[in-house]
This record gives structure tokens, C-alpha cells and sequence, in this order.
């Protein structure tokens, strides 16, 4: 095992993942194996390769909300590393509030409530002030170009590129120095993609790693700074 | 370490041939929300009695820390003591509006009603808190005079978590909270819940059997099945990732709009 250098803000080792379906007489389906990479501060890696190969499964491994079988999973907490794959609950939890944010692929939210008030309640979460928090809400959703008349709405009448941006929206509204992000632009016309690309550069600057999936050639080539061909690691038979 | 604010070890609980809970534990934190879900019948309804001290375990033990730091066991409780907590500490919602309000009196009356059993006698003051709290749940203060039963579903519940969290609670009990409702009023209640929760530090133990409800209020779940607790963890892993077959089977039985 490697010892994480003060740099990385991420350190992925030894990580498997496979399903069982019960339901289906307990068939396994391998995913992937012996998955090794890191993120430093600053620095945005792409997870690479064909659909189904296993990259989503990764992202959501990272960000706790699937258990690995084997392997590390170390996310820099101010001088020392947590380990998303043994830690309990309460401490993936404590770290999602503070030190990793994920963007989804999909908007999912509680019905009838405004665009503002989802943003909002992330920068609440984030730590800020009411008052402050919607301010950052407002903030993001302009720069994002939603306009302002669908601030007060709920997304779910929404177009699915304005509802990818409520979504960006959210994960930008706190202060995570790792970011997760699984296909942002996908459903964004270019001068949307564009300004997603400026808020991604410009969080970069400041220090915040990046750990994405992109699936527009254009947006890798100007944000990635290494791509992982996630088909090295693969299990699954689209590799 | 300092002690959690409530903690279950081993609870056990048989009604005749029927083990309703068999050998539970967890323990929940200042503002974390925990969920407890399975089907009729798994138990849940029974522990959240068991840990609320609404009924004795058969085995195990509850613990409770108070405001003054003590830690209680609730078999140390005496009935006037667990009355005080409830009224004061601790929430109880129903699923049924009900069994959580008094029909006869005013909405004002059943918020002041918990603020006088603090000790607070200002009528003034009383009936400001309530239309404040009124407000807080959405319910126009002009409400505050009429009686619970001239409010609809969706109303009564407001109503109830008004009343509930008037006195600032720590731990709230919810039972089925949004159970019954039609799906319009749902979405509002349930972020109604949210927003309280998250402004109030309150720690929550949420029984339900809708996983949506589940995701979208709790930070952790527990799966029942058969008086068990057969999962735990994480919400959205349990629910994205579930381990056992049972689990599996939960995830996969919900219909997807």
C-alpha cells in the first residue's frame, strides 16, 4: 500500500465492487476489480471507457453511497485520511457536508419545491447564513444562466438541461474541496457547457479536486488534467 | 466519547407467539435522522413505542440523555418523569392527527398547551407563540382560534408538528408522518419536515414504510423484517446498494413514476 502524499486529495487502492442479485438466484455481477487512482488538490481526473464499463459504479463507491467488497478509499481530511470504505455512517455522512459533493447524473429532490430554495439548502448545508445562502444560490443559478423567472419554480416542468443546472447549482453551493461529477454537461447546450467549464476552472484555481465523468470531447480536452481508462479495471463484459 | 442522546441495546419484545422486536440495538445523535422501515407487522411501530417509552421491553434497555447531561434509563423513569419528557424533550406525530391533538380546543390551545406545561402562564405571550408557530407550518394565524377538526388532512398534520416543536425539543418521534395523505400534500409536509429538522438540530426517529419518504428525510435506516433488524446503515446506500435479499426485494417492489 502506498502512503498518500500531502498532495492527493483522493487515494483509490485495491477497490473491488461486485453485485449479488438475490432475486435472481444470487447471480454475481462482477463490476470492477483491483481499481487503483488518485486526485490531488486542484487537479481534475476523468474516469474513461465505454458505457457500462464500470465508471458510474466508481464515482458512486467514492461518495459512499456503494460498498466496495475490498479496498481503500482515502479522502483527505485536513492532515489525516478517512477511509470512505470502513468508515461508519455518521462519518461518511460529516465528510459529504464538509469535504466531498456529487453531482448526479439526474435531478432527484422532493416535489413542489423552487429551483432557489434546493440551491439554497445545499449552501445552508455548506454552513452558510440564510441570508447568504440564497444569495449563493442566486449567484449560481445566474452564472449558470437560469433564468430568473424559474427561480421560484419546482424543476420538475423544467427542460432537462435547465434541471441539469439546478443540479450543478446544488453541488457547487457549498465549499467541498472534492467534487464528484457524473456527466454535468451531457444534456447542456455550448454556451451552457461553457459556463459550467468556467465554474469547474475556476474551482480548480482555488484548489478543489475533481473526479468526473464527461462524455463531450470538448469538455474533456479543456478540463481534464489525466484520464483513467476505467476498461484497465473492468469486470463487466462491455469491456 | 461522550454517550449518545438516546441509545437501544437489545430490545425484545413478544406479544404471545408473535417476536415483535428481537434483540435491537442503535443508538442515534443531536440532529441525526434515523429512519426505521419494513412492512406491516416487521416491528417497527413496536420498537418506536419501545424506545418513545410508551411500552416496556421484555428485555434490553433504553437510555436517554438529558438536558443536564444524566444519562436515564427509562425503566428509571417514573411515570410523571416520562410525561415531562415527553411534553417538553421528546415529540411524539402520529400517523393519526387524532391520537396527537386535542379535538375539543383550538389550534392556539393545543400549541400553548405543551408551552404551559413548561411553566409558562403569560397568556399574551403564549398566543404569540403559537400564531408564530401557525405561520411556521404554513397555516394562516387567522386559524388560531378554530378547532382542529375544521382543518383538513394535510392541516392537522402541520398542526401537529407545530405543537410538537413548540417546545424545542431534542428527539422527535414520527409515526407514519405523511401516512394517509394525499400525494399533493405530501411533497409540502415533507419539506416542511426537512427544513425543521435541519434548522432545529432536532434528532428524529422516523418510522415509515414508504422508502421515498425514507430517502428524502433520513440520514440513516434501519431494515425490519420479522421483529428484526436485518440492515443498516447509510440511507442511500441501503437503498442503492442493499445487502440482503429482503432488502433487495423492498427496493426493487417500488414503483418508479
Amino acid at each position: 500500500m502506498t502512503k498518500p502524499s500531502t498532495k492527493d486529495l483522493l487515494v483509490v487502492e485495491g477497490l473491488d465492487k461486485a453485485f449479488t442479485l438475490h432475486l435472481h438466484g444470487g447471480l454475481r455481477l462482477p463490476v470492477v476489480s483491483q481499481v487503483q487512482f488518485t486526485v490531488a488538490r486542484g487537479e481534475c481526473v476523468v474516469l474513461d471507457g465505454p458505457s457500462g464499463v464500470g465508471k458510474s459504479s466508481i464515482l458512486k463507491i467514492v461518495f459512499g453511497n456503494y460498498r466496495p467488497d475490498a479496498g481503500r478509499i482515502l479522502l483527505a481530511d485536513g492532515d489525516r485520511f478517512l477511509d470512505i470504505a470502513g468508515a461508519s455512517p455518521r462519518a461518511v455522512i460529516s465528510a459529504r457536508r464538509r469535504i466531498m459533493g456529487y453531482v448526479s447524473q439526474f435531478l432527484r429532490v422532493i416535489p413542489r419545491v423552487p429551483a432557489i430554495d434546493i440551491v439554497a439548502a445545499a449552501a445552508r448545508e455548506g454552513g452558510l447564513e440564510p441570508q447568504a445562502a440564497r444569495a449563493r444560490a442566486a449567484s449560481l443559478l445566474t452564472r449558470l444562466n437560469l433564468s430568473e423567472r424559474l427561480w421560484r419554480l419546482p424543476p420538475a416542468t423544467f427542460s432537462g438541461g435547465e434541471q441539469q443546472r439546478v443540479n450543478i447549482a446544488r453541488g457547487f453551493a457549498g465549499h467541498h474541496i472534492l467534487l464528484i461529477l457524473d456527466e454535468p454537461t451531457a444534456s447542456l447546450d455550448a454556451e451552457n457547457r461553457d459556463a459550467v467549464v468556467e465554474l469547474i476552472s475556476e474551482r480548480q484555481a482555488s484548489g478543489t479536486g475533481f473526479l468526473a465523468i464527461f462524455h463531450d470531447e470538448d469538455v474533456r480536452a479543456r478540463l481534464a488534467d489525466r484520464m483513467i481508462d476505467v476498461s484497465a479495471f473492468s469486470m463487466s463484459e462491455a469491456a | 466519547m461522550s454517550a449518545a442522546l438516546l441509545a437501544a441495546e437489545g430490545l425484545c419484545k413478544r406479544y404471545g407467539a408473535i417476536q415483535a422486536c428481537r434483540d435491537i440495538s442503535f443508538e442515534i445523535e443531536e440532529g441525526e435522522a434515523l429512519a426505521i422501515v419494513g412492512e406491516s407487522g416487521s416491528g417497527k411501530t413496536t420498537l418506536l413505542h419501545l424506545i418513545a417509552g410508551l411500552m416496556t421491553p421484555d428485555a434490553g434497555e433504553v437510555r436517554y440523555r438529558t438536558r443536564d447531561g444524566v444519562i436515564r434509563n427509562h425503566s428509571s423513569l417514573s411515570e410523571a418523569e416520562r410525561r415531562a419528557l415527553m411534553r417538553t424533550d421528546w415529540g411524539f406525530v402520529h400517523q393519526d392527527a387524532a391520537r396527537g391533538l386535542r379535538f375539543s380546543v383550538s389550534a392556539g390551545g393545543n400549541i400553548g398547551e405543551r408551552l404551559m406545561a413548561l411553566g409558562e402562564r403569560h397568556y399574551g405571550r403564549i398566543r404569540a407563540s403559537a400564531a408564530q408557530w401557525l405561520e411556521r407550518v404554513e397555516i394562516s394565524a387567522d386559524r388560531l382560534d378554530h378547532a382542529p377538526w375544521t382543518y383538513s388532512g394535510g392541516m392537522r398534520q402541520r398542526l401537529q408538528i407545530a405543537r410538537n416543536l413548540v417546545t424545542s425539543p431534542r428527539l422527535v418521534f414520527m409515526d407514519e408522518p405523511t401516512g394517509g395523505l394525499d400525494v399533493s400534500v405530501q411533497a409540502r409536509l415533507l419539506d416542511l419536515i426537512r427544513g425543521l429538522i435541519a434548522e432545529m438540530g432536532l434528532a428524529v426517529v422516523l418510522v415509515t414504510h414508504d422508502l421515498a419518504v425514507a430517502r428524502l428525510l433520513s440520514n440513516r435506516i434501519l431494515v425490519m423484517k420479522d421483529g428484526e433488524v436485518i440492515e443498516s446503515g447509510l440511507t442511500d446506500r441501503v437503498l442503492d446498494d442493499p445487502e440482503t435479499p429482503y432488502t433487495q426485494l423492498l427496493v426493487s417492489s417500488v414503483l418508479a413514476v
